[in-house]
């Protein structure tokens, strides 16, 4: 019943129609590239969700490990000058 | 529902004072609201109910293919004919979100295949009935999905993160699937005499199989109590149930089809429909594999598997043939 080999995990990238970047949306298994574009086609815009799809080898993707989310992330927590609402701007220049 | 009588492996809810660190950390996330994403840590019964849960959806979404798949080649009309596919290649879809989601906990796609095909996984009671007419189709749009959505919408909001989004991109597409058995439902009962009857009774076959789907009471089920806590089950059986029956007769009565349950009657006390005990030991039979059609499903998905061999055999020689020849262009 098994077959020899199980096929690579792609992840599936696609951009909608609105000029926006490309979205990861989920995975398939393919054989390679060519097909797993023609599956991600079927499973993943059957309604015009996309007009480009990017697949990528899931072994290919390089992430950050979870429990190393404390010391990558929090340096950025005490930056709050980084975001605009940090500055009071007078009400009587109206939008800045 | 699609995942029925999900095991937790536990005997008693631990306390917070109980749990390893590790798990208090871990619940209090799920308190909070956190989502649980797949490389963090989590308690191996969480791993495992999951993996139970959302492979024996995946499968009631690839075997729930046969049962209406038997009608289209026989649809009505050109349209009718077009819809059912759209449909049926959306529970192909939805099956494949499920099984990405479930791999992410560490079981492999070819695990899951066997399972299915060995006969040792569970699917959903529901899809053990025969469709024996075209209006099955309607009924099952209808009540089948109808009921799959009253559990699917509150799992948008579950605690595994890969779980999670597949339900969201599923409810999606699901409300055109009861929307469109609905619509086929009325075109009967507004037709001629038996055309309305056909609708009648297709509603008198699925009324009861689709409040199996819910499973029986859990009321007392350490298993319910221990994945509400985890947040992969949000609501109690009864309590779907119920909400399925509140929602679905109204609907009956604007077609002028009759529910075929003796004691169904407004409680206006309550605010619900009471209504008649649902036949368990039916139930029990068809889990148990001894539905009208258990052992047909699991030949024709056996069969599907071993005449696609030669697709997928094609598919690796011509992967392969062509990473041979780019090495060789390389090198």
């Amino acid at each position: 019943m098994t077959d020899k080999k199980e096929w690579p995990l792609w992840e599936v990238f696609i951009r909608s129609q609105h000029g926006l970047a490309h979205r990861h949306v989920g995975s398939l298994h393919a054989p390679d590239a060519e097909m797993a574009i023609m599956n991600a086609r079927d499973v993943y815009t059957r309604r015009n969700e996309g007009v480009s799809i990017w697949v990528v080898r899931a072994s290919d993707i390089a992430a950050s490990s979870p429990s190393e989310k404390g010391p990558l992330f929090d340096p950025a927590n005490s930056k709050v000058y980084r975001h605009p609402t940090f500055y009071e701007i007078p009400e009587e220049l109206g939008h800045m | 529902m699609y995942a029925q009588m999900v095991k937790t492996g536990v005997d008693h809810i631990q306390s917070k004072e109980e749990m390893s660190p590790e798990e208090r950390a871990f619940q209090d996330r799920v308190d909070q609201d956190i989502k649980i994403e797949p490389k963090e840590w989590m308690p191996e019964a969480y791993r495992k109910t999951l993996i139970r849960q959302i492979s024996q959806h995946a499968h009631s979404e690839i075997i729930g293919m046969q049962p209406e798949g038997n009608w289209i080649t026989r649809a009505p009309t050109l349209e009718r004919k077009a819809i059912l596919l759209a449909k049926v290649q959306d529970e192909a879809g939805h099956g494949l979100y499920l099984y990405c989601a479930a791999e992410t906990l560490g079981v492999s796609r070819d695990e899951l295949m066997e399972q299915l095909n060995s006969g040792k996984a569970k699917y959903s009671s529901i899809f053990n009935y025969p469709t024996l007419t075209w209006a099955d189709i309607g009924a099952i749009g209808w009540l089948v999905d109808g009921a799959a959505i009253m559990n699917q919408v509150p799992l948008q909001r579950c605690s595994y993160g890969p779980y999670s989004r597949a339900m969201i991109r599923i409810c999606k597409e699901e409300s055109f699937h009861q929307r469109q058995g609905y619509d086929a439902m009325t075109k009967l009962a507004r037709g001629t005499p038996e055309q309305k009857q056909m609708a009648q009774d297709a509603l008198n076959r699925w009324w009861w199989p689709s409040l199996m789907m819910f499973g029986p009471s859990d009321a007392e089920s350490v298993h319910s109590a221990q994945s509400m806590r985890w947040k992969i089950k949000i609501n109690s059986n009864d309590e779907l149930r119920q909400k399925f029956v509140d929602q679905t007769v109204p609907q009956a009565e604007y077609l002028g089809l009759t529910v075929p349950d003796p004691d169904l009657k407004w409680n206006a006390e309550r605010g619900h429909y009471d209504f008649g005990e649902v036949n368990w030991d039916e139930f029990y039979q068809v889990i148990a594999g001894n539905g009208p059609c258990n052992r047909d499903r699991l030949r024709t998905r056996v069969k599907a598997y071993e005449e696609g061999r030669w697709v997928r055999d094609a598919a690796d020689a011509y992967a392969a043939k062509k990473a041979g020849r780019a090495k060789a262009k390389a090198a």
